[in-house]
């Protein structure tokens, strides 16, 4: 297990306050402004270094995507330079993903103090936290939290001494998955329905308001300072190859006890459960199965996550994925079909309805899932079902698509039998009925 | 289903009809004093020449002042809507897409209170059935509102409480850890007019660690903690 001076989110919990004032005693803002007079390459390099992926489900590696913007802000038309931007998704709305919101109500000063080093490593202007509209209390911590920080003179003109200029902006959002997308995002920011763009343009090239952008996860960001303090090498110290550092897990479900946790990337499923969840309810061989990183990727039967690592590679060999580390946890007890179906439902309230392969498909997938569940099928309609996933999957602008088939696609993959023994049981019951 | 104003697809949301009635009653709305100063900030955000960007953060002031005034979680009147564009200087239709877009904004009046049950798969896992038929039991119906005005039912999608389903929100805030018993109790103080404690109900437990108490960073639960001097 992963020690306790080895935890970036000390707080976690909210045992103690979040305020400045606490989070200084904890370490944060400890002269930030030795950081950024490393410089914007070294501060890039030593992210890069560190292993670091993005948290918010897709993994990409932050290092190299904050290389990606301009070191020379580009010109407008008039010949005016333009300012670039970070944008922070704090609009963490993937079922099952609930990390985030400790870090933004307990610990906000590590994203605030993150966005600082992040938005100056990519030559930044400001940053704009996009949170969710649902998480009311905890932009009231964010917004407040902010505040103490430009009282301080961390933000604003001249942030923490370092003569650079940047803020920190909070925008929420009003209830819309889709705003997670990162283009929906920039949308919504741009006060627009938050439908994503076709890219390219990547936002680097032309994001909020047409200016570079980078929009990064909250975990993504609050974890640079704590590297940039204590070194690439620390950080990917631990994990396996390719899946370095610490994670924060959310699991929930059919555990002994569901929490948020930090521990290091690679931790088998087993351990993971045993030591900060109390077991699996019911104990192991009552495990049906495991959505691994939220409800878009696709769920493992029980034997095949057992022992699994947890990390990118780890799940991607038991055809899942990490996503945001969601863990929900399902028992024996479950109507597997039921649970798949209601994130079926999720995707077609959380359509933007832009793409119709999308917009249609997600209501369609949904009505034959539900008949599914009573067995009201054919057995040929597994097979539809299954073809018109792939029809939607890769058909769409954004992921949304692929998010809304590959749960489907998974239930169909290792319950097929469950599928077919309800669709038997039905037609049995309406024999029985006849005769 | 339109009429309540509290539907469950984006596809279906529409704004409560035009009506000499909503002219009359909210023909005239405009910041008051406090909001005004807060509206001032809220644009100040956003690069000059953007301030469409506030359209968001202004919808939701506008709806709080109206629920202000009506003593319930509020809602937006297509005036209202109509004084958002003016303030911020772009066409109505721009607003009404956001408003009919983002399932936060109210499209129709609710109650007092707008009990929101989480009902997606981790929440339904840990039992947000339960916690449906308790608010059913005390006569909610979703996408209504009570007949005493107090309580309007909606079913939503993932919280992000996941962790500590299943969980409910009650205008600002969450209630987390329910059972139909815990549920009832907060409904109660609730319409009794007293503020429960928000978060989790769970006995003993603080936030989202493992219920009985962390199995990790146990010395930051009596002091704050600074893990530097292990480094």
């Amino acid at each position: 297990m992963l020690a306790d001076k080895d935890r970036i989110f000390t707080n976690v919990y909210g045992f103690q306050p979040w305020n400045l004032e606490a989070a200084r005693k904890r370490g944060d803002w400890d002269d930030t402004k030795a950081i950024l007079a490393k410089g914007q390459d070294a501060i890039i390099d030593e992210i890069k270094a560190s292993g670091l992926r993005g948290r918010g489900g897709a993994g990409f590696p932050t290092g190299m995507k904050w290389s990606f913007m301009p070191k020379e802000a580009p010109k407008d038309n008039k010949g005016n330079p333009r300012p670039s931007f970070l944008v922070i998704n704090a609009d963490e709305s993937e079922p099952g993903s609930c990390k985030d919101r400790e870090i933004m109500r307990h610990d906000p000063h590590k994203l605030i103090e993150g966005a600082l080093v992040a938005g100056f490593a990519m030559r930044a202007r400001a940053a704009y936290i996009y949170i969710r509209g649902e998480y009311i209390r905890e932009a009231e911590t964010l917004f407040a939290a902010v505040q103490e920080a430009y009282d301080a003179g961390l933000l604003g003109k001249n942030a923490a001494g370092s003569g650079y200029d940047f803020d920190v902006f909070v925008h929420r959002g009003a209830g819309a998955y889709i705003c997670g997308e990162e283009t929906a995002m920039i949308e919504s920011l741009e006060g627009k329905k938050g439908q994503p763009r076709l890219k390219p343009p990547f936002p680097a090239g032309a994001g909020l308001y047409g200016c570079p952008t980078t929009v990064n996860n909250v975990e993504s960001i609050a974890v640079a300072p704590t590297i940039m303090r204590r070194g690439a090498a620390w950080f990917s110290g631990f994990g396996r190859e390719n899946n370095k550092g610490t994670k924060l897990f959310q699991i929930s479900g059919h555990v002994e006890k569901p929490c948020v946790v930090e521990d290091a990337m690679g931790i088998t499923f087993r351990e993971l459960i045993e030591t900060h969840c109390g077991g699996i309810r019911g104990g192991w061989d009552n495990l049906l199965a495991v959505i691994p990183g939220g409800s878009s990727v696709p769920l493992v039967p029980a034997e095949q996550i057992m022992d699994c690592p947890m990390d990118f590679d780890g799940l991607k060999g038991v055809g899942s994925g990490l996503g945001t580390a969601a863990v929900i946890v399902m028992d024996k007890s479950t109507d597997i079909v039921r649970a798949i179906s209601r994130i079926a439902s999720f995707y077609k309230h959380e359509s933007c309805g832009q793409c119709t392969p999308c917009r249609e498909g997600t209501g369609w997938m949904w009505r034959v899932m539900e008949r599914l569940r009573e067995g009201e099928a054919d057995k040929s309609e597994i097979d539809m079902l299954f073809e018109v996933t792939k029809q939607v999957e890769g058909h769409t602008i954004c992921a949304l698509g692929d998010a809304a088939a590959w749960p489907i696609q998974g239930l169909i993959r290792h319950f097929r039998p469950e599928l077919e023994r309800r669709i038997d049981a039905r037609a049995g019951a309406f024999q029985e009925a006849a005769e | 289903m339109l009429s309540s104003g509290v539907c469950s697809l984006m596809a279906e949301r529409a704004p409560a009809p035009d009506s000499p009635e909503l002219r009359e009653r909210w023909g005239n709305f405009a910041w008051t004093p406090e909001n005004a100063e807060q509206a001032k900030k809220v644009v100040a955000r956003y690069p000059e020449g953007r301030q469409k960007s506030a359209v968001m953060p202004l919808l939701d002031l506008a709806q709080r002042q109206v629920g202000a005034e009506t003593d319930t979680q509020g809602w937006l009147p297509l005036p209202v809507m109509e004084y958002i564009a003016g303030y911020l200087d772009m066409p109505i239709i721009r607003v009404l897409e956001v408003a009919t877009f983002y399932t936060m904004y109210n499209l129709a009046p609710v109650g007092k209170f707008h009990v929101q049950v989480c009902g997606t798969t981790p929440c339904m896992l840990r039992g947000s059935d339960d916690i449906l038929d308790a608010c059913y039991k005390r006569g909610m119906k979703q996408g209504h509102t009570t007949e005493d005005g107090l309580w309007t039912l909606t079913e939503v999608e993932c919280m992000g409480n996941c962790a500590t389903a299943p969980m409910v929100q009650i205008n600002d805030d969450n209630y987390e850890d329910l059972t139909p018993e815990r549920l009832d109790k907060v409904l109660d103080a609730l319409a009794a007019g007293e503020i429960p404690k928000a978060g989790t109900q769970e006995p003993g437990r603080h936030t989202s660690e493992p219920s009985g108490g962390p199995t990790t960073l146990k010395d930051m639960v009596a002091e704050n903690h600074d893990y530097r001097g292990e480094w």
